[in-house]
């Protein structure tokens, strides 16, 4: 299927004629096909974007995407559109910076507006350790050839100029971290993006088709089927993307994960003129802020302390996160709260994702981002269509393997940095 | 001043007294008891706003929280502006301020309208198809164009001065809205001993009783019942809430209600968060729009909100109106309009066969009915001055009154997680079941005769016998949404979603290019995500969606509802969490004093800690120089008094550290200290601290500053979970011991004299020692130990007798040159010595023997928290980063600087984790964590520079001074 | 904000609790005779179920004490609290994938 492109000119062309001749934005099959080479498991922003470069870049053309609600309604429209690269081991670096190189073409790549913003992402440091904390992350990232630079809070406050840098604040700011490259993108943008993409490359997305089993077969127990709510659909490999309920997915195969799916909370204000230029984080005071091009400050809020699979979280948590932006940016007290919501992240022991091969043979995962899986979408979704593609880790990928939790060779970017994703 | 739209007489706004009010920079005045919107109204100001994207005029459409284009901006002062507030639910009040939004030069002439030229180029989503170079133009022109053109009104631009407040409450039924419905259950509630909280989101209590005077109920005329009800729930101590808006529904009966109080002192906003047993949910019904060219245009109003204007505030929206009636209570609308004195031009009815009795009350009336047509379009500019019907017929008019019929408000029901079933009757969604211990009364469930709703209230509050009595009303129609929405998609300019500008094309657009989901649908066109979060949108766009995808609505699905149900302030949800009250800051007792010193304070987890004392002229580097120096050559005083401190206590008190430290601790006598390692069960050290132990069953913990609680906790967690068998009791008593550190070489000489009951010379009290005694005559424990490598003691005492204790030590001490040092010079001290600080030396990925403390780990222990995992590949890889010294040649580097073998290496092989200048060495020194750092002494590294050539270190051992320990021991 | 049932203290606002994690992962009595597969399947394999599922608070801002609760993690509704030691509830398993 051809993929008619998206410019001004195709938009003035339409306009003349009431915008009738616009085609669906993907191909919507209502049911999958008995057989393909390679099925993921997840129809999120990570999951798409593995089905598209399986087929741009690998050249395997029966692939299908089952998504058993609808595509990009899980974490991939739910999460607060922060991208940076700016992590403090190389591996992890490697790998955000290999997406956020992606980011910076992905509008061309997919004929499809995603928005990428790089604005800047400011991380404001509010105590000595933090200091000490951000001053490593700079020096590794610039080693590794990943900007990130350090500012006084004078240069914060120019940069951002809401932010109260007065030193009789509870948790003065002391300093920051700017990665100039960071920022924010059009999540639902994506999601729809990436699908239109592989649809035109022959990608099957099936919506509303929820995998109920994983056959095995042969004396390795290798993948042979999924069982789905519609249908068997025969296929070697099977993809795993399902982020929060990847623990459920994997459990039909009896493999149990290092896993546990939190809620996680986000919110917008009602829109107002820009006023806000960049993205603030601070771990110290719990506060992640930016502007839609909308005009909605979007906010992001820290997950509750317990799992569930509810996408719904406590007031608390919510009152807790305006306690810190109202804190951190007082003139923002006479906001309001227009809307909030919460998605499931799937969160591994060390923060830190998993992208590789399982015990099963034909059976990959690509989980376990926690918090942060968002900013890493295209290069996730890259690096896993190589490691399904070849059966083996692509090299960005290979630390992430879900061996380490046996071996000790985590990858703990919270724990080395008191750093939220 | 004249406000030409007022009735003569009727209404609830106070006629006796006058407020006087701005809006645009034009003085008006109005009553008490009006909004602005009613004010505004009364004057004959329809024109109030621009839309987001076409900035197309808009004017006042509702009577209620659901109004999507009459938003504007209050300013009460510096600080106090308030952006996109709905003037249908801001109570007037004298020398309000408000001005319209989102337009330039002026809200009637608005060079953004210029967009609206161009809007067939910009249908739903037309930003992902274009934009997309050449270069960076998406970012550096194209976005910043579209997010100026964006957005409402404006942020405010300075700190809000007002207070703002929280409460928690419990009741036994908490009834959400006093319409009829909510009145009857909070009576029955209340009558039957309940303890009731009744809140409504309007100034004033009643709900739709407020527009309906004429009504009667038990026998009295409607409002004369409202007071008499009013007046016998404030008899039962029913806690009344007006001006509260229940907006959020938490799991087992937490709902969150946002109260605006009307007091003019006070906090400006109260948060209640209320757990209430039973919740009785009487929310009511919005009216429903309709989609057709022009329905947009100032002067077309909700049939209903037009009603409200005219009963309840005295309000004619204009003179001759027109009413498009796809629903029976279009009828009702125009029928009270036409009493309170405004001319009817016409009902628009697009069912063929409107209901007889309507038919014939209308005709009796003298109101022509046009079955079978709805409008074409409406005509005019910034106001409406008339209407095409679908037949072709011109018709004349200053309002156009649509009536669409009725969306229940269930979105506090669908918050409780309550399912909603589809009622094809009533054409709407309704509460089906819910988990919690919730019920509907009312319009919210679909009734919307005052006989049904107040039985229902009754019903719900758990009254019994009769419910107030009124006159069962006639069981409305209209003709299903789906069905009035038929055509709209081809209508240019018809309105589904006013704020966001989304037409009923957009969705249809969206249907066809694949949306099918009604997320989808809803994400792709904005449509319902507008700050009135769909209210009058969400049905009408689900029903094109529908109509479009040629399936019934309930096949369609239905928008999640998410909290909150309206806009709720920030201030209110933070409350008093604000400055000091953000998070608690925790003061050690000397912390008094030292501020009076004019110490330079850090915050350091909850605490502020005293980083350094400078003198006069001194910048904090010099100041720790001489802190320094005077330790290491007289005596120093540091209060410690932050460190985290356990007591543990019982038979099973020495087997229970061993299993949770990798210390041996059996053989430790009483008497004796011992520095003790944590580890989590992954094998990276998570705490440290001395542990002396006091008596055979009794150990005095320390911990560090910021992990005083999870030590605990994790003590906790082992002692109850794991290890239940052990007789071991813990206490938290970092508060119970004010702790001052002397430390130097005059250490013993100035603290000698104060000591009671105890020698403390070297030979009777030697390094890691530990003891009861007095000091001062004040009752102790006093340690022998050290973090800066010299003789030192920790006195630990209760806190408030540590200010007197300290004071009585500095005099003593002046002649000796005792001087108060701070975390900055404890820093460069115990670096000096190689010791680690956790967290600084480690970072949740460090071993004990990544930090060269092997020696410290019990190697006979057969198992303790964490050792398992030592024994992992990984943890025995011998190029693991390990903690060495490092001697920077020139100056000192930055801690956090990557480690490398070469100065033009790619490869960090480790990190400075802290580098000082050294007095006691007069040069830079650093520690760092090196891979395989241990058998690299002697070897030249590089530390980076951010933007400048890296310094060159020589590898060395991290014990910079004293190796021999001799100071320490003296 | 969850309403939780301490055994030990009745109903409490969940702010006064602290999460545990799954309940009933016995520490291994010689952890030096697992495999490092077995000992990094009990520091880190969870069940992770959606529905009812056995977790462990802790009252920490009340009686200080653990015990083991039964959460539908679908819902966050409560089937059951019960003391650290004691056995899971009977019919509280459902859908546990154990």
């Amino acid at each position: 299927m051809s993929m008619r492109r998206f410019s001004l000119l195709s938009l003035a062309r339409e306009a003349l004629r009431g915008h009738s001749g616009w085609q669906p934005q993907w191909r919507s099959p209502p049911s999958p096909a008995a057989a393909y080479d390679a099925v993921i498991v997840g129809g999120g922003g990570h999951g798409l974007a593995t089905a598209y470069y399986l087929a741009r870049e690998h050249g395997m053309r029966r692939i299908a995407v089952l998504e058993k609600g609808w595509i990009g309604g899980g974490n991939t429209g739910r999460n607060t559109t922060i991208i940076r690269s700016n992590y403090l081991f190389p591996e992890s670096a490697a790998l955000y910076d290999h997406a956020l190189k992606l980011w910076e073409g992905l509008s061309r790549e997919l004929n499809y507006n995603v928005m990428f913003s790089p604005r800047g992402v400011l991380m404001s440091a509010h105590s000595v350790h933090d200091i000490q904390s951000f001053q490593r992350h700079i020096h590794a990232n610039r080693l590794a050839g990943v900007d990130n630079e350090w500012l006084t809070p004078e240069q914060c406050k120019a940069f951002c100029p809401p932010l109260d840098i007065s030193p009789h604040a509870r948790y003065p700011v002391l300093g920051g971290a700017l990665q100039r490259r960071g920022g924010t993108a059009r999540h639902d943008a994506v999601a729809w993006g990436y699908a239109r993409a592989a649809s035109a490359l022959g990608v099957d997305i099936i919506q509303n088709c929820e995998v109920t089993g994983i056959r095995r077969e042969g004396p390795g127990g290798a993948v042979s089927a999924l069982e789905t709510t519609k249908g068997l659909v025969r296929t070697a490999r099977v993809g795993v993307v399902a982020a929060g309920s990847t623990s459920l997915v994997m459990a039909m195969a009896g493999l149990r994960m290092p896993l546990e799916s939190y809620p996680l909370q986000a919110l917008v204000s009602e829109p107002v003129k820009p006023v806000f230029p960049c993205v603030v984080m601070s771990n110290t005071v719990h506060a992640y802020i930016s502007q839609s091009d909308k005009g909605e400050l979007v906010i992001g809020a820290g997950t509750d302390q317990y799992t569930s699979y509810s996408q719904a979280g406590s007031i608390q948590i919510l009152t807790h996160t305006l306690d810190a932006i109202t804190e951190m940016f007082p003139m923002f007290r006479r906001m309001r709260m227009l809307r909030a919501w919460g998605g499931i992240v799937d969160v591994t022991p060390d923060r830190s994702p998993i992208i590789g091969l399982t015990p099963v043979p034909g059976l990959f995962v690509n989980c376990g981002w926690g918090t942060g899986g968002f900013k890493a979408t295209p290069g996730s979704g890259h690096v896993f269509a190589a490691t399904i593609a070849k059966g083996e880790p692509h090299p960005i990928a290979a630390p992430f393997n879900l061996a380490r939790f046996e071996t000790g060779r985590m990858i703990d970017e919270a724990a080395a940095a008191a750093v939220a994703h | 001043m004249s406000a030409p739209f007022r009735t003569h007489q009727g209404g609830r706004p106070d006629r006796a007294r006058t407020l006087r009010f701005t809006f645009d920079g034009r003085t008006y005045d109005g009553h008490p008891g009006d909004t602005l919107a009613s004010a505004l109204l009364a004057h004959g100001v329809h024109l109030t706003g621009r839309s987001f994207k076409y900035h197309r005029p808009r004017g006042i459409l509702s009577a209620g929280p659901e109004e999507p284009n009459a938003l504007v901006e209050l300013d009460a002062g510096p600080g106090r502006r308030e952006p996109n507030s709905r003037a249908t639910m801001v109570p007037l009040r004298d020398g309000l301020l408000a001005r319209s939004q989102n337009r330039w030069p002026s809200l009637a002439w608005d060079a953004g309208a210029l967009t609206g030229a161009a809007a067939a180029l910009l249908p739903a989503g037309f930003y992902y198809k274009t934009f997309m170079g050449p270069g960076r133009a998406w970012e550096k022109l194209y976005e910043p164009l579209i997010r100026r053109m964006a957005g409402l009104g404006r942020a405010p631009a300075e700190a809000d001065p007002d207070r703002y407040a929280q409460r928690y409450a419990h009741c036994d039924v908490l009834v959400v809205g006093a319409g009829p419905a909510g009145l009857a259950a909070a009576l029955a509630a209340a009558r039957g001993g309940a303890r009731v909280i009744l809140c409504d989101e309007q100034m004033e209590m009643g709900g739709s009783l407020l527009s309906q005077p004429g009504t009667r109920i038990a026998g009295l005329p409607g409002w004369e019942w409202l007071e008499v009800a009013l007046a016998e729930l404030r008899a039962l101590k029913v806690r009344l809430l007006p001006r509260t808006t229940a907006f959020s529904y938490g799991l087992q009966n937490m709902v969150s209600l946002a109260e605006l109080p009307e007091r003019a002192e006070g906090p400006r906003e109260r948060l209640w968060m209320v757990r209430a047993a039973r919740v009785v949910l009487a929310t009511g019904a919005i009216e429903r729009p309709l989609p057709f060219s022009g329905n947009d245009r100032p002067g077309v109003m909700l049939a209903d909100a037009a009603r409200v204007y005219a009963l309840r505030y005295g309000v004619l929206a204009g003179h001759r109106a027109a009413v498009l009636a796809a629903h029976d209570s279009g009828y009702e609308a125009a029928f009270a309009l036409q009493a309170a004195g405004m001319e009817i031009a016409a009902i628009l009815d697009p069912r063929a066969a409107p209901p007889a009795d309507l038919l014939a009350e209308a005709t009796g009336r003298g109101i022509r009915v046009l079955a079978g047509q709805g409008v074409a379009r409406s005509l005019g500019g910034r106001r409406v001055t008339g209407l095409i019907s679908t037949g072709g017929e011109r018709i004349g008019c200053d309002l156009l009154l649509m009536a669409g019929g009725w969306t229940p408000s269930v979105h506090l029901f669908s918050q409780a997680r309550g399912a909603l079933r589809w009622d094809a009757a009533r054409d709407a969604y309704l509460p089906d079941t819910a988990p919690e211990a919730v019920l509907c009364a009312g319009a919210c469930q679909g009734s919307y005769g005052l006989g049904a709703c107040l039985a229902e209230g009754h019903a719900a509050g758990g009254g019994h016998g009769a419910a107030p009595g009124a006159q069962p009303g006639r069981e409305p129609s209209g003709m299903p949404t789906a069905q009035a929405v038929a055509g709209a998609a081809k209508a240019p300019m018809a309105f589904v979603d006013f704020q966001n500008d989304v037409q009923a094309k957009d969705i249809a657009l969206a249907v066809r290019e694949g949306f099918r989901s009604i997320e989808h649908v809803k994400r792709y066109t904005t449509n319902g995500m507008a700050t009135d979060q769909g209210k009058t949108s969400n049905m009408v766009g689900l029903a094109i969606a529908a109509a479009t995808l040629g399936q019934e609505i309930p096949a369609v699905g239905l928008t999640r509802y998410r909290h909150p149900v309206t806009p709720t302030g920030f201030g209110g949800l933070a409350g008093r969490h604000r400055g000091d009250l953000f998070e608690p800051i925790r003061r050690a007792p000397l912390h008094g004093w030292a501020e009076a010193e004019g110490a330079l304070f850090e915050p350091v987890a909850q605490w502020r800690r005293a980083r350094a004392f400078p003198r006069a002229g001194e910048d904090l580097h010099a100041a720790v120089l001489r802190e320094c120096r005077a330790v290491r050559q007289a005596a120093g005083i540091f209060d410690a008094s932050t460190l985290g401190k356990i007591e543990v206590v019982g038979p099973d008190a020495a087997e229970f550290l061993e299993r949770l430290y990798v210390n041996p601790w059996k053989k430790l006598a009483p008497g004796r200290c011992r520095y003790g390692i944590m580890l989590r069960e992954d094998g990276f050290v998570t705490d440290d601290g001395v542990v002396g132990r006091m008596a055979a069953d009794r150990f005095h913990v320390t911990t560090t500053t910021g992990g005083a609680a999870r030590v605990l906790h994790m003590m906790e967690d082992y002692l109850q979970t794991e290890f239940p068998e052990l007789r071991v009791w813990l206490t938290s008593t970092t508060e119970q011991w004010a702790v001052i550190a002397l430390q130097g070489p005059k250490a013993r000489t100035i603290l000698e004299p104060f000591v009671e009951g105890l020698d403390i010379s070297a030979a009777s009290f030697p390094h890691m020692s530990v003891a009861a005694c007095r000091v001062m005559g004040i009752p102790a424990r006093l340690f022998r130990v050290s973090f800066t490598g010299e003789l030192g003691f920790e006195v630990n005492v209760a806190p408030d007798q540590a200010p007197a204790l300290w004071r009585a030590l500095m005099r003593a001490g002046a002649p000796h040159g005792l001087t108060p040092y701070g975390t900055e010079a404890m820093h460069v001290l115990r670096a000096e010595k190689g010791y680690i600080i956790v967290s600084q030396e480690t970072d949740g990925t460090v071993t004990p023997d990544d930090a060269g403390l092997s020696w410290a780990v019990g190697k006979a222990k057969r198992d303790f928290v964490g050792k398992r995992s030592l024994a992992r590949p990984e943890m025995r890889r011998r190029d693991r980063p390990q903690l060495v010294g490092l001697l920077p040649r020139g100056t000192v580097p930055q801690e956090g600087a990557q480690i490398l073998a070469s100065p033009g290496a790619r490869m960090a092989e480790g990190h400075v984790t802290s580098a000082y200048w050294s007095p006691a060495l007069d040069r830079p020194i650093a520690l760092g964590l090196l891979a395989g750092g241990r058998e690299r002494m002697g070897q030249t590294v590089y530390a980076t520079v951010m933007g400048g050539a890296p310094i060159a270190m020589e590898v060395t051992d991290p014990v910079f001074l004293d190796k021999a320990g001799e100071r320490v021991n003296a | 904000m969850l309403l939780i049932r301490c055994p030990h203290c009745g109903d409490r606002p969940e702010v006064e609790f602290r999460h545990g994690g799954e309940a009933h992962l016995a520490r291994p009595p010689e952890p030096a005779a697992l495999s490092d597969a077995e000992w990094a399947a009990y520091l880190h394999q969870r069940r992770n179920p959606r529905g009812p599922h056995a977790e462990r608070w802790r009252h920490i801002h009340g009686c200080g004490r653990f015990f083991n609760a039964v959460r539908d993690t679908l819902t966050d509704r409560f089937l059951a609290t019960y003391p650290t030691g004691a056995a899971r509830p009977d019919g509280t398993q459902q859908g546990d994938p154990a």
